[in-house]
C-alpha cells in the first residue's frame, strides 16, 4: 500500500530482541510507542496474534471492524487493527509478505494429532508438539483472560483466499508457499497493549511434518507519529480511528486531522437521519 | 454492484401452523430464545434484504459460543449456505443449515456497533442505534441472558444471515446489495441444546437492509420425522484447495 521503509519509523537503538521458536508461545505487556518487528526463521511460518488494551482487557482486537472499516478481507501494511471500541490498538508499519489470514483461526490439539501424530512433554521435552489455540490459552491465563476472550486473531505470515466464483459458498485456498525465510512484518504499538503470540502451525498447514518456523522478535521506539503517516492516512476510517485514539488519551488531535473532524460535523448535519 | 448467486437453494416442508415457538422480531430490535437439540430452527426475511446479527451459545455451558473462525475452516468455506455446519469454540457443531432459499450468508462482517460507525461514517454517528447496543441491552434486560450470566466477554464475532459481503480472489471486500427478498427463510437443525441470541440489524450507514431495516420471523419445530430422510453430511474437515 505505501513504499515507506520501515528504517523511517523507528529509531536505529534496539530496545531488546527475543526469539520465538517454532510453535512455542509468547505474551507481553507492549507500550505505546514500541515498534514489534517479527521476522520468520524458516519458510512456512505462521504466527498467531491477539491484542488487548492493557488498562482495560475488555477492549480487543476486532476482525470484523477491521476489515470492514478498511474495506478488506486480509491484513497488510498501511492496514491498523481495530478493537471493539473503535480505537487502533496497532498499525501494520510494513511487510513484506503482502497477506496475513484473519479467517481461520486457530490449530488446536486434536487437529495437530491427527495431522502429525502426537508427541508430548515426556516423548520430546520442549521439541513436544504445540498447538495454537492451547499456545494462546496457556498465555492469555498469565493476564486472567480465557476461553470466552478468544477472539478472531491475526495469522501473520499465512495466507488463505477465497475462490470468488458465484457458485460455490466461497472455497478456502491454501497458499502454502506464502512467506519465505527472512519475511518480515512490524507492528506498531498505537496503546498500551497486552500481546499474545504462539507460532503454532496454521490449521491450514499442508505439510506433512510438524515443523513450524521459529519468529524473531525485536523491539524498537517508533519515531513520533508524522502527519503524512502512512497507515493513519490509508483511508478517512483510519483518520477517525486515531481521532477516537486522541480522545481516549485526551491528546489534541494531530492538527491534520482537524478537517477531517470539521467536515465530519458538517456531514452529520446533513445526512444522520433515523438513528 | 449486484452479485447473482448460483449457490444451492432448498425450500423446507415445515409448516408454521405446526410450529411451536412463531415470534416477530421487529425491525432494529434484539431477540433471545431456546431451541434444544434436534428441534428445526427458521429465521424469515419478512420484507427482505434485512441482515440478521446472530450469535449462538451452548445452554449448557455458554463458554462453548458459536466460532467464525472453527465455522470457516472447518466447512472449508467462507460463506454459509445449505450444508454448513455452524461449529462451535470447542469445534462440535451445533447446527447445521438443512433449508435455505436465500443461498448464501455472510460470515465477516460481525456486528455493527456505536464505535465502529464512528470510524466507518462519521464521530457523529455515534447516537445511531446499533447491533451492539442491541446485545448489551439483551445482557442487561433479557431473563434468560442474565439467568446464564451472559455479560460482553461473551458477544463474540457473529453469523450475518441475509447479508451479502462478496470477496474477492484478491481480497477486497464490500457491503453489497442484498440477495434476500421477501419471505426467504434460513432454517437450522440444533446439533446441541442451544440459546440463540439476534440483533435485527438497525444499520441505516449502508446497503446491508436497503437503507429500511425490517421485522423478522423466528419459529421452532420439534425434530420433524420428514426432515431425518433430508440429513445432509457433515461437510470433511481441512479439503481446502490448495494452489
Amino acid at each position: 500500500m505505501s513504499d515507506v521503509t520501515s528504517s523511517d519509523l523507528y529509531a536505529p537503538e534496539l530496545l531488546w530482541q527475543d526469539t520465538l521458536p517454532g510453535g512455542f508461545h509468547w505474551s507481553a505487556r507492549v507500550r505505546r510507542g514500541t515498534l514489534l518487528r517479527f521476522s520468520t526463521m524458516a519458510a512456512g511460518a505462521n504466527l498467531s496474534a491477539l491484542l488487548f488494551n492493557a488498562e482495560e482487557k475488555l477492549e480487543r482486537l476486532n476482525i470484523p471492524d477491521s476489515l470492514k472499516a478498511q474495506h478488506t478481507a486480509y491484513l497488510t501494511q498501511g492496514h491498523v487493527c481495530y478493537s471493539d471500541m473503535g480505537r487502533v490498538l496497532a498499525a501494520i508499519t510494513h511487510d513484506s509478505v503482502g497477506w496475513h489470514d484473519v479467517w481461520c483461526g486457530l490449530s488446536d490439539a486434536a487437529l495437530i494429532a491427527e495431522r502429525y501424530g502426537e508427541k508430548t512433554y515426556g516423548d520430546a521435552r520442549n521439541g513436544m508438539y504445540r498447538n495454537g489455540r492451547d499456545g494462546m490459552l496457556i498465555e492469555m491465563g498469565k493476564w486472567g483472560l480465557c476461553k470466552r476472550d478468544l477472539v478472531t486473531p491475526i495469522n501473520f505470515f499465512s495466507k488463505v483466499s477465497v475462490d470468488d466464483q458465484i457458485d460455490n459458498l466461497g472455497k478456502l485456498i491454501w497458499h502454502p508457499e506464502h512467506a519465505a525465510a527472512g519475511a518480515v512484518v512490524e507492528l506498531r504499538l498505537e496503546m498500551d497493549c497486552i500481546v499474545i503470540l504462539s507460532a503454532a502451525p496454521h490449521p491450514l498447514d499442508s505439510r506433512p511434518e510438524y515443523q513450524p518456523a521459529g519468529i524473531k522478535i525485536s523491539a524498537h521506539h517508533a519515531l513520533p507519529l508524522k502527519a503524512d503517516d502512512p497507515c493513519m492516512n490509508a483511508c478517512a476510517e483510519n483518520q477517525r480511528g486515531y481521532l477516537n485514539n486522541a480522545r481516549y488519551f485526551g491528546e489534541v488531535a494531530p492538527q491534520l486531522l482537524a478537517a477531517v473532524q470539521s467536515s465530519g460535523q458538517n456531514i452529520s448535519n446533513s445526512t444522520v437521519t433515523g438513528a | 454492484m449486484t452479485t447473482i448467486n448460483n449457490t444451492p437453494t432448498r425450500a423446507s416442508a415445515l409448516q408454521p401452523e405446526q410450529a411451536c415457538l412463531n415470534q416477530v422480531c421487529p425491525a432494529g430490535e434484539a431477540w433471545i430464545g431456546q431451541v434444544k437439540k434436534g428441534q428445526i430452527f427458521r429465521i424469515v426475511d419478512l420484507e427482505g434484504n434485512q441482515a440478521v446479527d446472530t450469535l449462538l451459545f451452548n445452554a449448557q455451558n455458554t463458554e462453548e459460543r458459536y466460532s467464525l473462525t472453527d465455522t470457516i475452516r472447518r466447512n472449508s468455506a467462507l460463506y454459509l449456505g445449505l450444508g454448513s455446519v455452524l461449529y462451535s469454540s470447542e469445534g462440535q457443531p451445533m447446527a447445521q443449515i438443512c433449508a435455505d432459499t436465500c443461498g448464501r450468508h455472510d460470515t465477516l462482517g460481525g456486528a455493527c456497533a456505536s464505535e465502529s460507525n464512528t470510524v466507518r461514517y462519521a464521530l457523529e454517528k455515534r447516537p445511531m442505534h446499533s447491533c451492539r447496543d442491541n446485545y448489551m441491552y439483551a445482557l442487561a434486560n433479557f431473563p434468560l441472558a442474565q439467568q446464564l450470566g451472559l455479560d460482553v466477554q461473551d458477544i463474540g464475532a457473529n453469523i450475518n444471515f441475509f447479508m451479502n459481503v462478496p470477496v474477492t480472489a484478491d481480497g477486497s471486500l464490500t457491503f453489497a446489495d442484498g440477495i434476500s427478498a421477501a419471505g426467504k427463510y434460513v432454517e437450522m437443525r440444533a446439533e446441541m441444546d442451544l440459546v440463540i441470541l439476534i440483533s435485527n440489524c438497525p444499520q441505516l450507514n449502508n446497503p446491508c437492509n436497503a437503507y429500511n431495516p425490517t421485522p423478522i420471523q423466528l419459529l421452532v419445530w420439534d425434530a420433524p420425522d420428514a426432515l431425518e430422510d433430508q440429513a445432509l453430511s457433515v461437510q470433511s474437515v481441512g479439503a481446502a484447495q490448495h494452489v
